[in-house]
């Protein structure tokens, strides 16, 4: 909302010295803030004044233009010439060169003297130009910052001025005025006027505030005016759309007569541009009083005026000219000819009121806020009328301001009013409120005195009075939004000042510090980072052809994946189902801006939707729903575990004297996945997989000892790599952390520590190539029994002494009992037992 | 002459004629003289070897005319012995004396000789580093868990009902349209990504016992375009305090401890009115940042207030019992003003020059 100063002051008490900064320092005080101050001087400066233009010499020019060679007069006739500077001449006559023509001798014009700057750094100075010396310029609207009419200059009769010459055009034309602008929050709809401004710039400085409402003198009906009919056969929530309906008709206006400056100087500053004379006084009176009006030419208007909803297949060609199909929830404006307009949104072409308009019918109506922001958002027409019924209208102020705006119909335009008056509806029962004694001082921790709270209350315009335990209070009509006791708390902390909260520290009881799933997660991601990772955070938005590669182990089974209803862009219009195509891109830009070497992961969530995706219906607020509503709640939201990705290309380390650095491989994938799981106390069993987006000879099924997939790790598809433009043997690993934080033992039990020696034994087993060395190790252990501490594979070789299509594995076998130093026998027969084992299995022979 | 004792017992003397006679003194003497000066000569351990052979080995003349003793009569055997003992003693000590020197030097030399450029040394582990926006959350994680606080967290993709209705955001309300809101596909489904860390207040107060301290940090949308100081995902914290008699007062001692953890002894907090549809009354959040680039200034930190009792109610608790105070900060924003990024698209790139700048601290 833009508040221009002076006409504030018609309303509030600002001091004479005040700036829009000032205005709004006090605002802030009472919640609003700041945006931003909008002063025309800021860009304009004088001197610029009032001319008479006394002669107009037209010179042809080579060039084909014909410019006019004038003598302007800038000073009251008689008069001496007060200001003095360079091209400006002492006899108070200029001489100026004008590209315009549409102006006469005689014709009083702005002049902008040698000296002035105007909007976009524009300084006037004189100039040798077509052969004369031009000292000064004749100015349009367009030059001086106040319309876009270039066609020519300025004539000052045409806005219905006829000032002394020399007088100053800055303050003629309203720019020395300025304005402060807030925003104002959603509950506040009020303060979307001058009126609202000025009641809350009084309760900042305590100083007195003159309504303007109580200002107008509403006309003693005569009896009714145009008959208008309150139908709404479909309210929404039970309210009806419309609940009151003010109809005041002007005849006889000249409806083409000029704004008057000082009223387009104001629209102008609060953000409005002046259109007709009708349509700035409907916006003047809605920016002063907060209430949307519309003006109806009354010629065009046939039969009774109905306020309903729409029926089936309507449409309304609307003030903009397009054609609107209507909802059956549109509330319109109707007469005899059909829809005529939508309620509170946008007026129908067929009554518009245009230059040619005589008689005028004004309606001031009040329309319920959901009506009217459900029409607004279907026919996406946001307009200052809808923003202020959306945010509510005070119900009381309709018949003051139609009466206004007929007054300045009367006043500007020349036209008599009707004294008879249409005003149907039914006020609305007034909202009141029981405020307990003690309420408001136990929520805000300030003992307030009882003179603070009837006080605030009563600067609001409230009505309190006494009841038992507290007081009855009665909201002023526009303020809708106080309905509970909590609401008027706020008011009275709000007017007493929030800086009078004092400070306590409330003692939480005793917690439980972390939960285990938050240890392990910050446990996860700082050995990673430990262990030389960089913490990415990508957004979750990828492309279907992502999900569908990334989040699915087989090719050509598309992923089940979120889509987006509004996306940023058609391309990334899905929520991810894995991590990777965000470290992808991600390494990509850094390889791009020459990061070779990177070592990249991230934790977050992933969205695997299965099953039903959401609920058909939300519960009410303000109540807590039953506990199947919670469940088909809670049943609805998609399974969204925390999951860790990590990535690496290039080596490992920068090269360095003495130091050869290690290109990253499939196996650093598969050791990420590892850490993650060491460091929660986790099993993670890697096992040779296969996945779409892996290489198919290198990569690894990570799993939960029960067997669960948790994740994938390897080497990243050749043909995936080349297309990403990400370097060859580029390597990844994405692990469901949910499911792995989850299978971590609650209880670590301890194993008894033996100290007998130790018996080591070396075996090299040869076994077909393809055979896992995990599952070889696997049988060693199972075969050697409970006599192994540990084994390990040391070394793997194949080639010379060894079958075309075998391995040889070495592995280290440590033996030791509980309770017994081991003979050597004992631990070879062990060591025998395992190869055994291995060789059923696998075919395995020692070496 | 006849009774001067014969100096050697079996004649005829068959001594080496290089050994100095074990008797004379001046000739021993001499020996040694040539001994000390070899020693004291030898400037390596090498030529120490040289002249210890020269001096005290088998063929030395100290070596040699000792040899002689045993050829002595009997008389004259502790003389000799005495004299070349003591002369052989002080040759030995003078070799060790020297061996010392030139060993130490030598040692010294080595250590010299074995100099590295430490400035050259190689990073041989690659150095790591969290996302400050990851470890800015932890520490207001940490700074509420030591205030007895727990943690809550919940999904991102959420139920319409938990972000806005259990909220007392009224349908058709324009402060739900503020939020510009990501919804999913189908909207029948009413589920969308959540605007704020909110959500997680009311499933912190269905699935909690009373009394509720809970710090509600992650991710949230909006549909606004990327750019300085805008970006379409971010992150926010969230506190909510329900208890018996909880005042706005509480919910300023929280936030000025908090702020004064944050960025020090010398912040301080200015609570402003403002508007949300889940706290009545509500306040704007600025904080005095004593060490703000540009000089201490007051800057917009977030938004609180006394949770609404339709917030209560959405959770089943009688707000005439309990009542509370709820805050909520942008993570991204703090960490703009506390650590001076300048630019958003820093915070989500993903540069890892941004990330390592910081390394595991912030």
């Amino acid at each position: 909302m833009r508040i221009p100063l002076t006409w504030l002051r018609e309303y509030a008490q600002v001091p004479a010295g005040a700036t829009a900064e000032d205005v709004m320092t006090e605002l802030v005080k009472v919640g609003f803030e700041e945006e931003a101050v909008h002063r025309p001087l800021d860009s304009i400066s004088g001197p610029i004044v009032v001319g008479q233009v006394l002669s107009k010499v037209p010179e042809p020019q080579t060039n084909g233009k014909t410019i006019n060679w004038c003598t302007v007069r800038v000073v009251p006739e008689g008069a001496a010439q007060d200001l003095a500077g360079d091209g400006i001449d002492p006899s108070g006559v200029q001489g100026i060169v004008c590209g315009a023509h549409n102006f006469e001798v005689g014709d009083k014009v702005v002049v902008t003297l040698p000296g002035a700057v105007l909007p976009g750094d524009f300084r006037i100075s004189p100039r040798t130009t077509y052969g004369h010396v031009s000292a000064g310029m004749i100015a349009s609207v367009r030059e001086l910052g106040i319309g876009e009419d270039h066609d020519g200059i300025l004539v000052l009769s045409t806005l219905g001025l006829d000032p002394d010459l020399g007088a100053d055009a800055l303050e003629l034309l309203g720019l020395r005025d300025e304005a402060a602008e807030i925003n104002v929050t959603p509950d506040r709809g009020y303060v979307f006027s001058i009126r609202g401004a000025a009641r809350e710039y009084a309760h900042a400085t305590g100083t007195p505030f003159t309504d303007p409402a109580a200002l107008v003198a509403v006309t003693a009906a005569t009896g009714p005016g145009h008959p208008v009919r309150l139908e709404d056969q479909a309210p929404i929530y039970g309210k009806p759309g419309c609940d009151r309906f003010v109809a005041r008709t002007v005849r006889g206006i000249n409806a083409a007569a000029p704004t008057p400056t000082w009223m387009s100087a104001r629209l102008r500053l609060a953000g409005i541009r002046s259109i007709s004379l009708p349509v700035d006084i409907s916006n003047y009176v809605m920016l002063e009083l907060g209430q949307p009006l519309h003006f109806y030419d009354a010629g065009k208007l046939s039969g009774d005026i109905v306020v309903r909803r729409a029926a089936a297949g309507e449409t309304l060609r609307t003030l903009d000219g397009k054609v609107r199909k209507l909802d059956l929830e549109d509330l319109l404006i109707t007469d005899d000819s059909g829809a005529i307009g939508v309620a509170g949104v946008m007026g129908g072409a067929s009554t518009e009121v245009t230059s040619a308009t005589t008689s005028v019918l004004v309606e001031a109506a009040h329309f319920e806020e959901v009506s009217i922001a459900r029409s607004r958002r279907r026919h996406k027409l946001p307009s200052e009328a809808s923003k202020r019924f959306e945010r509510g209208v005070d119900w009381e102020v309709a018949d003051e301001a139609a009466q206004r705006a007929v007054d300045l119909l009367v006043e500007l335009a020349g036209g008599t009013e009707d004294t008879t008056v249409t005003d149907v509806g039914t006020e609305p029962g007034p909202v009141t409120v029981f405020l307990p004694a003690g309420f408001a001082s136990a929520r805000i921790g300030i003992d307030f005195t009882t003179g603070q709270i009837v006080g605030s209350l009563e600067d609001l315009g409230a009505v309190v009075e006494p009841a038992d335990g507290g007081w009855s209070v009665t909201a002023p009509s526009w303020r809708p939004d106080l309905a509970t006791p909590e609401d008027l708390t706020e008011e009275v902390a709000r007017l007493v000042g929030y800086d009078a909260i004092p400070a306590t520290l409330p003692v939480a009881p005793p917690g439980r510090g972390y939960s285990r799933t938050q240890q392990q997660r910050r446990r996860a991601v700082q050995a990673l980072a430990d262990s030389g990772l960089t913490e990415i955070l990508a957004y979750p938005f990828v492309s279907k052809a992502a999900n569908d590669t990334f989040g699915v182990a087989e090719a050509g089974a598309p992923r089940a994946a979120v889509k987006l209803a509004n996306p940023l862009s058609e391309e990334h219009g899905y929520l991810r189902t894995s991590l990777l195509p965000g470290l992808m891109e991600t390494a990509r830009r850094n390889h791009s801006r020459g990061f070779h070497d990177l070592a990249l992961f991230e934790s977050g969530l992933v969205f695997l939707p299965s099953g039903t995706l959401g609920t058909a219906s939300i519960p009410p607020l303000g109540a807590r729903p039953s506990d199947d509503v919670l469940d088909a709640l809670y049943d609805g939201i998609p399974y969204q575990p925390l999951t860790i990705g990590a990535l690496f290309t290039g080596r490992d380390t920068p090269a360095a004297p003495g130091h050869t650095p290690r290109p990253w491989d499939w196996a650093d994938a598969i050791d990420a996945a590892r850490l993650v799981a060491d460091v929660t106390g986790v099993d993670l069993v890697v096992e040779q997989g296969s996945h779409q987006a892996f290489h198919p000879g290198r990569a690894a099924v990570l799993k939960l000892r029960s067997g669960e997939v948790v994740g994938h790790a390897g080497e990243l598809h050749p043909r995936l790599l080349a297309e990403q433009h990400l370097p060859a043997r580029t390597v990844a690993m994405e692990l469901n952390a949910s499911m792995v934080f989850d299978a971590a033992a609650d209880v670590i039990v301890a194993k008894p520590i033996s100290t007998f020696p130790v018996a080591t034994q070396d075996v090299a087993l040869v076994v077909p190539a393809e055979v896992p060395a995990a599952a070889v190790l696997e049988s060693l252990r199972e075969g050697a029994g409970e006599l192994l501490e540990d084994v390990a594979l040391f070394d793997e070789y194949a080639g010379k002494g060894i079958p075309a299509g075998s391995k040889s594995l070495a592995f280290g076998l440590r033996f030791r009992a509980a309770d017994r130093t081991l003979t050597a026998d004992e631990a070879s027969a062990a060591r025998a037992a395992a190869v055994e084992l291995a060789g059923e299995r696998f075919g395995a022979t020692q070496r | 002459m006849s009774d001067t004792p014969q100096k050697t017992a079996a004649a005829p003397h068959s001594s080496n004629p290089a050994a100095p006679d074990p008797l004379d003194e001046a000739a021993v003497g001499a020996a040694v003289e040539q001994a000390l000066a070899a020693i004291a000569a030898a400037a390596s351990l090498d030529e120490l070897k040289a002249a210890r052979l020269a001096h005290t080995g088998e063929k030395s003349p100290l070596s040699l005319a000792n040899r002689e003793i045993g050829g002595l009569s009997k008389e004259f055997k502790a003389a000799a012995g005495k004299l070349l003992g003591a002369s052989r003693g002080r040759v030995a000590k003078a070799l060790a004396a020297r061996s010392g020197v030139l060993e130490a030097e030598d040692a010294a030399r080595i250590l010299v000789e074995e100099t590295v450029d430490v400035t050259a040394a190689p990073r041989r582990r690659r150095a790591g580093a969290r996302h400050p926006l990851s470890t800015l959350q932890d520490r207001v994680c940490d700074i509420f868990v030591g205030m007895g606080w727990e943690i809550a967290e919940g999904p991102e993709l959420e139920s319409e009902w938990f972000n806005f209705d259990a909220l007392n955001f009224k349908p058709d309300h324009p402060a739900r349209e503020m939020q510009d809101t990501f919804f999913v596909e189908p909207p029948e489904a009413h589920l969308l990504l959540r605007t704020h860390t909110s959500p997680v207040q009311v499933r912190s107060l269905l699935e909690r016992e009373l009394p509720v301290y809970v710090l509600c940090p992650g991710k949230v949308f909006r549909t606004d375009e990327l750019d300085a100081t805008h970006t379409p995902v971010f992150h926010q914290f969230e506190g909510l305090a329900i208890d018996k008699k909880l005042s706005m007062a509480d919910l300023r001692g929280t936030l000025e401890h908090f702020a004064r953890q944050m960025f020090g002894d010398g912040a301080s907090i200015r609570l402003r009115p403002n508007f949300f549809p889940f706290t009545e009354p509500s306040a704007e959040l600025d904080i005095w940042h004593p060490g703000a680039k540009g000089g201490p200034r007051w800057i917009e930190w977030g938004g609180c207030g006394m949770v609404n009792p339709n917030v209560l109610r959405a959770a089943g608790i009688d707000p005439d019992e309990y009542s509370g105070f709820a805050f909520g900060m942008g993570i991204e924003r703090t960490l703009m003003f506390r650590n001076e990024v300048s630019d958003m698209h820093d915070m989500i790139e993903g540069d890892i020059r941004f990330s390592e700048h910081f390394g595991m601290e912030i």
